[in-house]
């Protein structure tokens, strides 16, 4: 087992040698990249790392050019958590084989998808991968939509968002389905880890990146991802969005321990109003119309729900 | 065409980061690394940029905000202390000036154009910030 690296505090992160690089095509003010960044300097080790096609893939690896400091692999959208699973299980392999240079050296490896790539279109990729139990970590960059190809809805984009395929117009008031719960649905694998992150809370995102790397098995995490393109604000207001989206509870932090143990990692200790969250992004402005204001105080109702159904969880540690 | 065993794959591109052997990047800092010509460090997004931000040592207290938050790795820190703007990277989009908890703030928005010395001289006074 490798060593934990030691971070205390802001001040002893920034000692870090980030494993990823600027002038990659994200838009400016871009969340992806700030999770990534998080993640991969949460640990020392060697990494093996996939991204299944979205926006983190297709503008870190624009050829000639790769933003990428360690070994890095893209081939579909659905797959990137089977090729991640697939090297792991290589590398198993070889280790048990006695075929490894350096078989103390042993690499975290770690998929990285869209919402899209992992609600949708990978989902049953992923499951297996959960099921199978690899030792492997898959993070969601979690912006709500299809961004990539220019902002159709996927079953992560919450109601009353106006997207291309679900737009907001006199007849409609954008999407009608709710967010699929993901956190759920992994933390059903039985998996010993999965979490939900965000990256205004570097504190908390590393805590759990680090147990999430320590565990020996499959290993569930949704990242909310602010999208300055999508949701509508500007690029400056990232990491504002960030803190509306976990401090109105609309994405609450918590964490589930073998599918059964829940934990919630922060309780902001000023409500926001979800009004202000839905405000602050252009996605939701229509909301505000006289017609559809009363899906406002329905959006209230469903986060004050899911926030005690997660606080009777937690107490009844089911 | 050589027929291909099941195990054999066509390699859509396959890019080094790195020239010669690396040992221990996570321990080698940006300036000690051997960048090959495919990795986005030797490219630039300056041309993105049409504000730019300017640092501004005399009121940062070195509290990496803008380190951990930058999106793109622009903020140079190098032992615990904040060095100053990779302006090659940066793709302005103000977040480290939002996230600085000074006041004054140490890194403020100008024009592309600007004259970092001129606006270091002018920087604004703590009675002027907004609240
Ligand atoms: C099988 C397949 N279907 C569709 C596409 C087109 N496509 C590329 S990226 C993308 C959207 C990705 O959305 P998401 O996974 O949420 O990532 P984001 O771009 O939002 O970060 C789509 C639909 C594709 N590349 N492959
Ligand atoms: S569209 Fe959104 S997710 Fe994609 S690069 Fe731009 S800000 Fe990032
Ligand atoms: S303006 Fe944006 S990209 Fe430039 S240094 Fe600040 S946070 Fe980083
Ligand atoms: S956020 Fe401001 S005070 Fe903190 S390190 Fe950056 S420039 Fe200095
Ligand atoms: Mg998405």
């Amino acid at each position: 087992m490798s060593e934990m690296k030691n971070i205390k505090n802001l001040k002893e992160f920034s000692t870090s040698a980030d494993r990823f690089e600027g002038a990659n095509l994200l838009c400016p003010g871009c969340a992806h990249s700030i999770i990534v960044r998080e993640v991969l300097n949460a640990t020392n080790d060697d990494l093996v790392l996939s991204a299944s096609t979205g926006c983190l893939e297709v503008c870190t690896a624009v050829y000639p050019y790769t933003s990428w400091d360690a070994s890095w692999i893209h081939i579909g959208f659905e797959n990137g958590s089977t090729a991640v699973a697939g090297a792991e299980t290589m590398y198993k392999a070889l280790k048990k084989k006695g075929r490894l240079k350096q078989p103390e050296r042993t690499p975290k490896f770690v998929s990285f998808a869209g919402d899209g790539a992992s609600y949708d279109i990978g989902f049953q990729w992923i499951s297996g991968c959960m099921e199978r139990g690899h030792n492997i970590m898959h993070i969601v960059l979690d912006n709500e939509v299809y961004a990539n190809t220019g902002g159709q809805r996927s079953s992560s984009t919450p109601i009353g968002s106006s997207a291309t395929t679900s737009p907001e117009g006199k007849k409609s008031y954008g999407e009608k389905i709710n967010k699929k719960d993901m956190m759920t649905i992994m933390a059903a694998h039985g998996i010993p880890y999965a979490a939900q992150v965000s990256p205004n809370k570097w504190k908390d995102m590393v805590k759990k990146i680090q147990h999430g790397f320590a565990v020996e098995g499959p290993v569930f995490i949704n990242a909310v991802s602010p999208c300055t393109t999508e949701w509508k604000f500007d690029p400056k207001d990232t990491m504002h969005i960030a803190d509306l989206a976990t401090d109105s509870l609309v994405f609450p932090l918590y964490e589930i321990i073998n599918g059964q143990e829940l934990n919630i990692t922060y309780r902001p200790k000023n409500v926001v109003p979800v009004e202000e969250y839905l405000a602050a992004q252009g996605r939701f402005k229509h909301l505000f119309k006289d017609e559809y204001k009363y899906l406002i105080k329905e959006w209230q109702d469903r986060v004050d729900e899911k926030w005690a159904y997660l606080q009777r969880r937690e107490e009844a540690r089911v | 065409m050589a027929k291909k065993g099941w195990d054999e794959f066509e390699i859509g591109a396959m890019l080094r980061t790195f020239d010669g052997k690396i040992d221990n990047i996570a321990a080698t800092q940006q300036e000690d690394r051997a960048y090959s010509q495919n990795s986005s460090y030797t490219a630039s997004v300056a041309d993105w940029r049409l504000i730019k931000p300017v640092f501004n040592k005399d009121y940062c207290i070195d509290c990496q905000f803008c380190w951990i938050y930058c999106p793109d790795v622009s903020i140079i820190s190098r032992d615990k202390k904040l060095v100053g703007v990779d302006m090659d990277h940066c793709k302005g989009c103000g977040i480290c000036v939002e996230v600085c908890p000074t006041n004054p703030k140490s890194l403020l928005m100008f024009p592309e154009q600007a004259d970092e010395e001129s606006v270091i001289a002018n920087w604004p006074k703590k009675d002027e910030e907004e609240a």
